[in-house]
């Protein structure tokens, strides 16, 4: 990005004191304040304001009182949760389908940028990337909705097609058995975004400077050496730059929505995840705490991990996100 | 050194033929489960239960799509989704890039705190229960509001992903055309309103179009927030009422016959839902298409670093 310089001078009188300077700035800027605070207010009350309800996490929280007069239990919740077989259970699911989506779609999306570079006829290309852009505007309930019809035992298409190959001889009841799930959370992942993915690699596939490549072409490099040492390396920044946030996104378990569509009573101990977790104590069990206990869990490995990402990221030298 | 040539010409040759072919699986695999669904939306529902249709109607017959306007509920639905999106999508976008014109003016005094405390919105959330309480507390259960105003799934009044993009896009701008204006006399809204927003119009598009896809696909703040009134219903929480009762059946080899004991009614859970699959689809893709430049453009920019 190229940095636009301040041509802006700002005069004040010497005379002036700092707070005075404050003041007037404020005033200077009124109409950009007024454009801006109220936005912030906004955003403090609705994304900021419920962190007051974090308090409910350590107590032991009955509806109908206000939030200061109830029981406080301290850390028990916290304790409760981790001494849970079920929450053990739902943490390791979680970060399970997490490693599968984030290294699934890693590598598939780095894949089919450098393949779809390697295309050189602009109309197909174009025709593919559009197609495989799509899925990623469909909402989630469409696309379970697809994938589990893809499963189905009466004639879904990939028990059909592995019958026709003779991979199996009878059709497998897909989201019906626990060692599938994880694998089928991977996939569905895939099958959304790794179109969307390819967007920014592409991106920077084409930043790399294409004098590199010559030079390797001269020193009798081929497609796979330029791409390996060329390639790779050139779009290394990206690369990192989103595992970061990806990494602040781990307990996330892959995405929230494909458990919930695609989860059922036969695979439970292998679908539930932080996510659903909460949603089933606090709105359905009505155990307010333990949900807002296993939320705050949640939310504060997120950052600490992003932090730490963030850090790791500086120490190697590559580009920071924040 | 002819075979030299020749292996030197094979190479590419049997490169491209492989990588051809896997694109022609990426292409096919995307695009099958969506064919299989039209064919099934249009094939008769009975008929669906025997298997073998594919990408082709058997018989046909628009008896799913009868099914699914007639209810009503759809077709309420299918408006609610079409005002909240329009609305959303209108109100986010505009404060969005008020918001990012402000923190782009590098002279502003809360420029760096007003950003942060955007950014973090994209890392942290208080979590389901207490935002829950929070939008109990303001009356906005089972209000419509709710669906503008949720910093949640559809994208609430600011999108701070959205917000970068803009202030990224305004940085490409000239400068000088902020300068000569405010020697006018202009004000920073009216430089704003009358310079700046037009020039955006490019990045707008683009913020529109994954506002507008989050505002449409959003069933989770319905679900949570306003799932007791059924006027509020959206076309994707229809679907979503309608999938998981149907998906539960197809899980569990028991109740897997449901469709073929419903032999009476020409349509079956399977065939209504493929119908309502496609309604809640099209809209997308009929967009799709057009804004397909901007988007990739927009993206592109939203992941230059800050």
């Amino acid at each position: 990005m190229p940095q636009q310089t301040v041509h802006k001078v700002e005069v004040t009188p010497q005379s002036a004191r700092r707070t005075n300077s404050f003041w007037s700035r404020m005033i200077r800027q009124r109409q950009l304040i007024l454009m801006s605070i109220p936005m912030v207010l906004y955003i403090l009350l609705f994304a900021y304001g419920p962190i007051w309800g974090w308090l409910m996490a350590f107590q032991s929280y009955k509806p109908g009182f206000p939030i200061l007069e109830q029981t406080w239990v301290g850390l028990e919740q916290f304790r409760f949760l981790f001494t849970d077989d079920s929450f053990i259970r739902v943490l390791r699911n979680t970060i399970a389908m997490s490693l599968i989506s984030l290294i699934l779609g890693f590598v598939t999306a780095i894949g089919l940028a450098l393949l779809l570079n390697e295309i050189k006829q602009t109309g197909i290309k174009r025709l593919i990337q559009t197609v495989s852009y799509l899925p990623h505007f469909l909402s989630w309930i469409i696309v379970t909705g697809l994938v589990s019809m893809a499963l189905s035992t009466e004639g879904g298409i990939v028990n059909v097609v592995l019958m026709k190959l003779h991979i199996i001889n009878e059709p497998i009841l897909w989201l019906g058995e626990g060692k599938y799930f994880w694998g089928i959370v991977g996939l569905t992942n895939i099958w959304k975004e790794v179109g969307w993915n390819t967007i920014i690699y592409l991106a920077a596939i084409a930043s790399v400077d294409p004098s590199l490549y010559e030079a390797a072409e001269v020193d009798g490099a081929g497609r796979f050496r330029k791409i390996w040492n060329v390639t790779l390396p050139g779009i290394r920044p990206v690369i990192v730059i989103l595992l970061i946030m990806n990494v602040g996104w781990i307990l996330n378990g892959g995405g929230f929505d494909i458990q919930y569509f695609l989860g059922n009573g036969q695979v439970l101990d292998w679908s539930e995840t932080i996510d659903i977790f909460v949603l089933k104590y606090g709105l359905r069990i009505g155990n307010y705490s333990l949900g807002v206990a296993a939320g705050i869990f949640k939310t504060v490995v997120s950052i600490v991990l992003l932090y730490c990402a963030n850090i790791i990221a500086k120490r190697l030298g590559e580009e920071r996100l924040i | 050194m002819q075979t030299v040539r020749k292996k030197i010409k094979a190479e590419p040759l049997l490169f491209h033929t492989f990588n051809y072919l896997i694109m022609l699986f990426v292409v096919v695999v995307t695009l099958y489960p969506f064919l299989n669904t039209l064919a099934i939306s249009f094939n008769s529902g009975v008929d669906t239960t025997r298997g073998g249709i594919y990408i082709w109607p058997r018989v046909w017959t628009l008896k799913n799509y009868e099914a699914v306007f007639l209810t009503g509920k759809v077709f309420d639905a299918f408006w609610v989704s079409v005002a909240r999106t329009v609305i959303g999508t209108a109100v986010s976008v505009f404060l969005t890039a008020m918001l990012a014109y402000t923190i782009s003016r590098k002279e502003y005094m809360f420029r760096k705190p007003v950003t942060l405390i955007f950014v973090l919105t994209m890392y942290f959330s208080a979590g389901l229960i207490p935002s829950y309480f929070l939008i109990k507390d303001l009356h906005l259960l089972n209000n419509f509001l709710v669906y503008i105003l949720f910093p949640g799934a559809g994208a609430g009044l600011i999108s701070a992903f959205n917000m970068l993009v803009v202030r990224t896009y305004i940085y490409t701008l000239p400068e000088s055309l902020v300068e000569s204006a405010k020697m006018d006399g202009a004000s920073d809204f009216k430089v704003f309103m009358s310079i700046i927003l037009p020039l955006c119009a490019p990045v707008l598009a683009t913020i529109s179009l994954f506002t507008a896809v989050g505002q449409w696909n959003s069933w989770f703040d319905t679900f949570i927030f306003a799932s007791s009134r059924q006027e509020l219903s959206t076309l994707q929480y229809e679907l979503m009422k309608l999938l998981s009762s149907s998906m539960n059946s197809n899980a569990n080899p028991n109740m897997s016959s449901t469709a073929a004991r419903d032999l009476a009614t020409m349509v079956t859970p399977l065939s209504i839902r493929a119908a309502i699959t496609i309604v809640a689809s099209v809209p997308i893709l009929i967009v799709y298409p057009f804004l397909q430049r901007h988007f990739v453009a927009g993206l592109q920019l939203g992941s230059v670093k800050e």
